[in-house]
């Protein structure tokens, strides 16, 4: 329906990293840059976020904090991967606590690479990021015309005692 | 009319009934026909008046045998007050029973003679407090064989003494009705310091130190004003041979007579501690250490109303004098610094009390200032509040029995753990401050009587302490909805039976009249106004109305209407953000050592910026000066 | 009669148009801010863009309870604004406000996540600050026509703003604190700032947080149109005034959200209570005097 690309909003999350490409994605939303003429707006925020913006590689630890964040995301969704660490997991790759780079833990859309990713690159991840964000939306409205009156898959609700079990179950599951 | 003689006796009969029976359970049906006889006579009453044709009903003109009843009446209580203060080791308080009684002996044997008065008066005022006592005392009763039992139960360490306390409410059933109804001041004082004694005693039901500490406080404050209501009677009495209350506002305000100035600010003053207002306000707090039925009952539906009820009296003698300057400033800066004294608290019946002591305040200011719009403002207050905070008191005490505290900051997701209490609360709360409640028009109207009549300080309070007022209740409702972080399980209510009938009624009363705010104000307020003062002032105006009306709707049916949309409506339920770190349903996150810890939400408490206790003992020198200065500025400007 | 259609054609307006209206300031402040700072900027519609993408995305919710408090927030906002705009009156129109303010204080506080919580709480806060400023608006607005009727303003000569410059002033102090302006933007704030995650939407994504906004823009348009009430008069041209003043006070809110950090609640409620009863207690003190 709409042109939802005109309104990307980011999350940006930092893993197991030097931090240099976290510095490279804060300073690619300053003014300097000023990626809010795209309407990039960094929410920090996951219920309000539309590209899930992970710098760093990951760890036993950190993995299930990205998995969640990315559940609490709401459709469509597009991970962005900035930087080598978060591609494949660059010079940390073979320590003993780490799972590897973001796509290890969840499915990754856009590559950027970059020992640390350079401001440009990483704007140009953004709007390639949009693109497809703007695809998944359209793809989202297509299926939900087509789906029309069906009944839902019924929806967890975390909040009764009777459901709790089941969102255990459901723990972990992408909804993507 | 016999009903008047019947709604004064049979209580007073029934509480030695009670008080007699030993058997819980026959006691219970005692204590429940006693109190649907009571509904039952006011309700009597209530229709003989209407048919009368609502004037005034003047009983009771020669009553040579009642006067001697009340002398003794007034002797006894005072024996058993000295009795008590001995027993106790609290020697100087019963000075202030033993003087005022003493002196008013010495003036009905061996005063002026008298004019023949009606000793039984019931206009509109009264029969309102009528009303309220009966049908709120009754259902609280009803509550209160209940809660009695719940309590016994829980607090074995107690002596149980039910059938005492329940006759002690009956018993001040009793003095509250012949408090509203006399005409008398002698009888009036008599009825008066029988309620400060049946809460002395209520009080101090427990037995345990604090509460006798407590209960010496509420008594030794209201004796005082006691006293100051006697030597107020007297030297009305001597100077115009007459002891009529509807006389003293008739000859100040018609006949201005100067001498009337001294027996109405000492009257007022009485007042104020029966309201308990700053700088007596500390023996209302003291007071909830008694069972939650007398909480509910006396310390905040009806016996403090009995001050305001005096004052409203007053006020169109109070308009535009010293007193009402007085007692406007002391109501309006009670208001404001009890209202910020809740913020702090998160026990939930100090919050109630603080509540309490603050819309007192405002009931008193609105009476201060005596013009028709505030005293219409006064009597709206005092219903709605008479309501709500009775369905309050009598909700947090039967959640109390349930959750085993009565701390706000327990109560977290109480709609989801006990829904039914929880509603009654809310309704509660919501009558006491939200748009488009009786509260909030009353607030309105004082508003504008206060910008009409210059008052600037009062504007100030009442528009600063709404604020604060509001942020208390709303506080205390946000805990209520909010999703439990504890297991989210449902608890077992175990509210009994007669517990729920009361609090369903309270409900359904307050839920009424909001509804039917526009109509009780034109049925029922603007005739007394018109008796009060002989002039109708159309106080709240058309288009308000209307949009009253509006707003009633909105608030209603937006939030019902979009909850049935809502519930249908498909919704992917997420986890709550605790930075990734939620284990999965939202009451516990991941700790530093990786463990799940438990996550816990508590309010704003603002202790450390509002400091309560030095706020308080500030207001209450602040109080106290300005008593003594504008007392003495009456008193003086009187002699 | 006559009057009677104007109004109402005036709450119809502010229905249909204050979202349009509202968008379009929402989106000059983020481009005035941005030229501010030296950058391009967002474009003037972005706020629309992200209002559209927000009712676009999947419904998401933490708490069911959510969508139907929060309706009821945005409606009861309208309705206050709608009251406001017809000319209703002033003193009841605020305490529709206040009940308004509550309800988005449950929609943030129902869910019981810790972020939400925390700013629910200070959503309250801020409510205690600006309460008394906006309730004594209406007291000063009393005094000066002698009713609570928003239409009085049509019927006098001279502009309020005369007699009710301390008003004024605590009105616009109370409005940078309900508008969430820095520095009093303790309970969320807009765009590139943060505090606690996102404040009280921390926990509304999607359709709950477009319903948010859409409230948003009702009430700025709400709150200016207030400032209007002190401008306008008998005469037409203190409609071009009003606006002229409005754009005025509209530039001066962008820069000091742009040249202020955020303070602590406690100086927060200090100063606007100060503020308030400074102001507007000495303007009412000297109206009531000459009265």
């Amino acid at each position: 329906m709409g042109k939802v690309k005109k309104s990307p909003w980011l999350l940006h999350y930092d893993g197991s990293s030097c931090n240099g490409c976290d510095i490279e994605v804060l300073a690619t939303l300053t003014p300097v840059y000023d990626a809010e003429r795209f309407g990039v707006v960094n929410t920090g925020d996951p219920l309000q976020a539309d590209i899930l913006m992970i710098t760093g590689g990951i760890n036993q630890q950190n993995a299930p904090v990205v998995k969640q964040l990315y559940d609490q995301m709401p459709r469509p969704k597009v991970v962005v991967a900035v930087g080598t660490c978060a591609c494949s997991g660059g010079v940390f790759r073979e320590c003993y606590n780490m799972l590897g780079g973001a796509d290890s833990t969840v499915p990754i859309d856009i590559y950027v690479p970059g020992c640390a990713a350079r401001p440009e690159s990483i704007m140009d991840g953004i709007m390639k990021a949009v693109e497809l964000f703007q695809k998944r939306s359209d793809e989202h409205d297509q299926y939900e015309k087509e789906h029309k009156g069906e009944a839902g898959p019924v929806d967890p609700n975390i909040n009764t005692a009777r459901d709790k079990v089941k969102m255990q179950e459901m723990k972990g599951a992408a909804d993507a | 009319m016999p009903v008047t003689v019947f709604l004064i006796l049979f209580p007073l009969i029934w509480a030695f009934v009670i008080f007699a029976i030993r058997d819980n359970k026959v006691r219970g049906i005692a204590a429940y026909i006693g109190s649907g006889t009571i509904i039952a006579a006011v309700g009597v009453l209530f229709v003989q008046w209407l048919r009368n044709g609502r004037v005034p009903i003047k009983l009771f003109y020669n009553t040579e045998t009642a006067d001697h009843f009340i002398l003794a009446g007034e002797i006894v209580l005072m024996l058993v007050v000295t009795y008590l203060c001995f027993k106790y080791h609290k020697y100087w308080i019963s000075v202030l029973s033993i003087v005022p009684t003493l002196m008013l002996a010495y003036f009905e044997l061996m005063g002026p003679e008298l004019h023949t008065i009606p000793h039984i008066y019931i206009d509109h005022l009264s029969m309102l407090m009528c009303l309220i006592v009966g049908i709120i005392g009754g259902m609280i009763i009803v509550y209160a064989v209940g809660y009695m039992e719940g309590y016994a139960h829980h607090h074995p360490e107690f002596e149980d003494r039910r059938n005492y306390f329940l006759g002690l409410l009956f018993f001040f059933l009793s003095a509250m009705f012949g408090f509203v109804m006399s005409e008398s001041l002698l009888w009036i004082d008599l009825f008066w310091e029988t309620t400060s004694v049946c809460s002395f005693l209520l009080i101090g039901y427990t037995r345990t130190d604090e509460a006798v500490h407590n209960s010496f406080r509420a008594l030794w404050m209201n004796l005082a004003g006691g006293v100051a209501l006697a030597v107020g009677i007297i030297y009305f009495g001597y100077q115009s041979h007459t002891v009529a209350f509807h006389d003293l506002i008739d000859l100040s305000t018609q006949m201005h007579m100067a001498y009337c100035v001294l027996p109405i600010a000492l009257i007022a003053f009485a007042a104020l501690t029966k309201a308990a207002q700053y700088p007596f306000s500390t023996w209302l707090i003291g007071a909830m250490v008694a069972p939650t039925p007398s909480s509910a009952l006396l310390h905040s539906a009806t016996m403090v109303k009995a001050g305001i009820y005096v004052l409203l009296r007053l006020a169109p003698a109070m308009a535009g004098t010293l007193t009402g300057t007085m007692i406007t400033f002391i109501g309006g800066f009670t208001f404001f610094v009890a209202s910020i004294i809740a913020i702090g608290q998160s026990d939930g019946k100090r919050v109630l009390a603080f509540s309490t002591i603050s819309n007192l305040g405002l009931m008193v200011a609105c009476a201060g200032v005596g013009a028709p719009e505030t005293v219409w403002a006064g009597v709206l207050l005092m219903i709605f509040h008479a309501v709500s905070k009775s369905l309050l008191f009598q909700d947090v005490g039967a959640t109390e029995n349930a959750i085993g505290t009565r701390d706000i900051e327990d109560m977290h997701g109480l709609l989801y753990r006990l829904p039914r209490l929880a509603t009654f609360m809310f309704i509660g709360i919501a009558g006491m401050f939200l748009a488009p409640f009786g509260m909030l028009i009353s607030k309105w109207s004082a508003l504008r009587a206060a910008v009409d009549e210059s008052n600037i300080l009062l504007v100030l309070f009442i528009v600063f302490g709404s604020a604060t007022t509001s942020f208390y209740w709303t506080k205390w409702m946000g805990k209520l909805i909010s999703r439990s972080h504890e297991t989210g399980d449902r608890l077992k209510d175990i509210t009994r039976r007669n517990e729920v009938v009361s609090l369903t009624v309270h409900a359904v009363l307050m839920i009424l009249l909001c509804i039917l705010v526009p109509f009780i104000s034109k049925v029922y307020v603007d005739p007394l106004l018109i008796e009060m003062f002989g002039k109708y002032e159309d106080v709240l105006p058309m288009g308000v109305l209307y949009t009253m009306i509006v707003v009633i709707a909105f608030v209603f049916l937006v939030p019902i209407f979009s909850y049935f949309i809502g519930r249908k409506m498909r919704a992917n339920v997420k986890l709550t953000y605790m930075s990734g770190i939620n284990t999965g349903d939202n009451t516990m996150f991941v700790d530093s050592f990786g463990e799940p810890k438990r996550l816990w939400l508590s309010n704003y408490y603002f202790r450390s910026f509002i400091h309560p206790h030095q706020l308080r003992i500030f207001s209450q020198i602040l109080t106290t000066a300005v008593l003594l200065v504008m007392m003495s500025m009456i008193i003086g400007g009187a002699l | 009669m006559n009057h009677t259609i104007f109004y109402a054609i005036g709450a119809v307006l502010y229905i249909v148009g204050a979202p349009f209206l509202g968008c379009l300031m929402d989106g000059a402040e983020r481009k005035l801010s941005a030229r501010m700072q030296g950058r391009i900027g967002p474009p003037l519609l972005q706020p629309w863009y992200d209002f559209v993408k927000l009712l676009n995305k999947q419904v998401v919710t933490v708490d069911r309870a959510q969508f139907f408090i929060l309706t009821s927030y945005l409606v009861l906002m309208v309705m206050s604004g709608a009251m406001f705009f017809s000319g209703n009156d002033l003193l009841m129109t605020f305490f529709v406000l206040s009940t308004t303010g509550t309800f988005l204080y449950f929609a943030a506080i129902v869910p019981s996540s810790p972020y939400s919580s925390m700013a629910a709480s200070r959503e309250l806060i801020q409510e205690v600050c600006y309460e008394p400023a906006v309730l004594l608006l209406s007291v000063g607005f009393y005094l000066a026509t002698g009713t609570f009727n928003a239409r009085a303003v049509f019927s006098q000569n001279t502009s309020l703003v005369v007699f009710l410059p301390g008003f004024l002033a605590s009105y616009l102090f109370a409005m940078i604190i309900k508008l969430r302006i820095s520095p009093f933007d303790v309970s969320t704030s807009h765009h590139a700032h943060q505090e606690l995650v996102q404040g009280v939407t921390t926990e509304m994504g999607a359709r709950n947080l477009a319903l948010f906004k859409l409230a948003e823009w009702y009430e700025m348009v709400f709150l200016y149109g207030v400032v209007a009430v002190f401008i306008l008069n008998s005469s037409l041209v203190s409609v071009l005034a009003a606006i002229l003043v409005d754009l005025v006070i509209f530039f001066c809110f962008v820069l000091i959200d742009n040249t202020n950090a955020r303070v602590k609640w406690e100086n927060m409620l200090g100063l606007s209570w100060a503020v308030t009863g400074l102001c507007s207690g000495v303007n009412l003190l000297i109206l009531m005097m000459i009265r």
